[in-house]
């Protein structure tokens, strides 16, 4: 398979620290406590698409995208891009250049004291892809055209723009080292749902002119069905299911994928009743032994309380669930 | 009767730069056991219009005219003192945020207690009892143990429980539920709605369920009010405003929804956003954003039109009306 991988993620952990400081640790001879925001996921993005990764608060969506970009190192396995490891991202500009991300909060994302003008320059200084500023200032006003508002709201301060014009500033910059590769972490969550669809056609259009590839990371899953050709579902640190959206969307396999699309309020659900799956998300830094949805599983049996389920391949997606395994799956 | 009737509501605020109005004659009525939703985005009025109900407006937030009536009884000319006996036992109230809700420093069951003393004649030992029965019916699991714990003991859809019970407990008539799923993921989400619903219909209690997700409104309310710049663009049966919006507004938001069932390249898009309240175009609140204005919509401001089976504040349907 010719596939053209530009992000490939390899057995990825993250751990973080969370035990309380060294002498009280010590004093009450407490062993070190470790938070396993990502546990070992594995997935690749192939240039000009768009992968997403969903899940409920504290799955580690998020902790993917900054390790995506390099924001965080990984506690162990590799993250590739474009067949480099981006660990040592840092020391390679280049690199770096080519990926950029969008984050949740138009609001604290821009720096209140600059003008929008050097914020979206502010990539192009920093690699020195042009020198003169009259260039610099030609290239941000065909920026800030291209998504949307004019060259002269560059001398505007952010607080002087809506929040969906000030995601389309966060674009703009993001855009502004001409980049390959986008990271998105919730770009739209706190936006009204007219503002999220100028943002969202303005994303698709950017990447069809662009050739653009998409990490985006989001809890919504009507926009991910919207944005995504493929789809992860996330949960405690890990990928319970991962493969082709249409698929996933048509056909879930994992007991929790199943759940999430069950539970959203969907507008063709008028007058239609439905059945919550009860409890809530446990916490990271003590995850249920063996696989880490079984307390809340509906198909749950013994071997899912104490065997971690592996990734499997099941046609096209790629599970890892005992149930589906076992083709239990299927009621 | 209906229970609630909200008539030609209007609620100013007096600011330095003049007065501004943030609910422009709002009239919607609730019947005994309906759920009313309210949608809108950001900055609509779809809270103050609960807030209003409640008479907890900000200062200097004021009703400059316009009537509130519970039972037939106006609420709106009431003083704060004579307000205070109606919340919890007429007109109870959700807000959006649990922990903020609830009292930090007094157990939950204290809270339940005190709350249903306050309005209803019960020893300490019954309001004990009925507290736990509350606790159950929300499904907060080992309710007799748990009555004695503080809110920051519980999660964040355990603490949205809680409140749940604490604005039921009174039993009133009707419910204010202003965004209540919507710090809360989808999956407690779920959860919450589903309660929310039984509890309601059990103790026949009227809900006003204030959210920006259509999709949580498409499936729990009977009837759903679409807000836009502090007016009502429509009103009707939820199915009807959800598959045939009247409004072009109601209409460019339903088709900005991304939907779960079928994928579409482009979303609907209205360009634009919405006005500030100082700069309100006259005519329709929303003829600048509309693909299907005309002139009369520049100048004139539409009344609410009735469009089959729903109502519109726009001027196509008095064409509509006129020609037969």
């Amino acid at each position: 398979m010719a596939e053209d991988i530009v992000l490939l993620a390899d057995q990825v952990s993250r751990y973080f620290d969370v035990s309380r400081p060294w002498l009280q640790r010590t004093l009450a001879r407490e062993p070190k406590q470790l938070l396993r925001a990502v546990d070992g996921i594995s997935f690749r993005v192939a240039r000009g698409s768009t992968l997403s990764l969903v899940g409920e608060s504290g799955c580690g969506k998020s902790t993917v995208a900054r390790l995506a970009v390099g924001l965080y190192t990984p506690s162990g396995g590799e993250i590739r891009f474009e067949g480099e490891n981006i660990s040592a991202a840092r020391a390679q500009p280049d690199l770096r250049r080519r990926m950029n991300m969008i984050f949740q909060d138009p609001y604290a994302s821009l720096n209140p004291r600059w003008r929008v003008r050097d914020i979206v320059a502010e990539p192009i200084r920093a690699f020195k892809l042009l020198s003169s500023n009259a260039d610099i200032n030609a290239r941000v006003g065909a920026l800030l055209t291209q998504v949307g508002l004019a060259p002269a709201d560059g001398d505007k301060f952010p607080h002087e723009f809506s929040g969906g014009q000030r995601q389309r500033i966060s674009i703009a910059r993001a855009l502004s080292s001409e980049p390959e590769f986008l990271v998105c972490d919730e770009p739209t969550s706190a936006l009204d749902v007219s503002v999220q669809a100028q943002i969202l056609n303005l994303m698709k259009d950017l990447q069809q002119r662009l050739g653009l590839t998409y990490l985006f990371i989001s809890h919504n899953l009507s926009v991910v069905r919207h944005m995504s050709d493929r789809l992860g579902v996330m949960y405690l640190g890990r990928i319970v299911e991962i493969g082709p959206a249409g698929e996933i969307f048509a056909n879930p396999r994992h007991p929790y994928t199943k759940l999430l699309l069950d539970a959203i309020p969907d507008l063709d659900m008028v007058g239609r009743a439905r059945t919550p799956v009860g409890g809530e998300v446990p916490s990271p830094i003590n995850p249920p032994p063996g696989c880490p949805f079984h307390p809340r599983c509906p198909l749950a049996n013994a071997r899912c309380k104490t065997e971690k389920p592996q990734v499997l391949r099941l046609d096209t997606v790629e599970v890892a669930c005992h149930a589906a395994e076992e083709g239990r799956t299927t009621a | 009767m209906a229970l609630l009737d909200v008539v030609d509501l209007v609620v100013e605020f007096p600011t330095r730069r003049g007065v501004l109005r943030a609910l422009d004659g709002v009239s919607l009525s609730i019947d005994p056991g309906e759920v009313l939703g309210v949608v809108g985005e950001s900055g609509a009025g779809k809270s103050l219009t609960g807030a209003a109900i409640i008479g907890l407006l900000e200062p200097p937030g004021r009703v400059a005219s316009g009537q509130i009536l519970l039972n037939g009884e106006r609420i709106d000319t009431k003083t704060q003192e004579q307000m205070r006996p109606l919340r919890g036992k007429q007109i109870g109230a959700i807000f959006q945020d649990p922990l903020t809700t609830l009292n930090p420093l007094y157990s939950i069951g204290r809270q339940l207690v005190e709350t249903m003393q306050t309005h209803m004649k019960l020893s300490d030992r019954d309001a004990q009892a009925r507290a736990i029965k509350w606790l159950e019916d929300v499904g907060i699991p080992a309710a007799a143990q748990r009555i004695g714990a503080y809110p920051h003991q519980f999660s964040g859809g355990m603490r949205q429980r809680v409140v749940i019970a604490l604005a039921l407990c009174a039993e009133p008539k009707l419910v204010i539920a202003d965004e209540p799923t919507t710090a809360l993921d989808v999956s407690i989400q779920a959860q919450i709605i589903t309660l929310l619903k039984r509890l309601t219909r059990e103790h026949g209690t009227s809900v006003m369920l204030i959210t920006h997700d259509m999709g949580v409104i498409a499936e729990t309310a009977d009837r759903v009010a679409v807000m836009y710049a502090g007016r009502l663009a429509e009103i009707g049966p939820v199915a009807e405003v959800v598959k045939h919006p009247a409004h072009p507004y109601t209409e460019g938001l339903m088709g900005s929804i991304p939907s779960l069932t079928h994928r579409v390249e482009r979303l609907r898009q209205i360009d634009g956003s919405m006005p500030r309240l100082t700069a309100i175009p006259t005519g329709c609140a929303f003829n600048p954003r509309c693909d299907k204005v005309f002139d009369r919509c520049r100048t004139d401001r539409p009344g609410l039109l009735p469009s089959g089976q729903t109502q519109a504040a726009c001027w196509l349907y008095a064409m509509e009306a006129a020609n037969g």
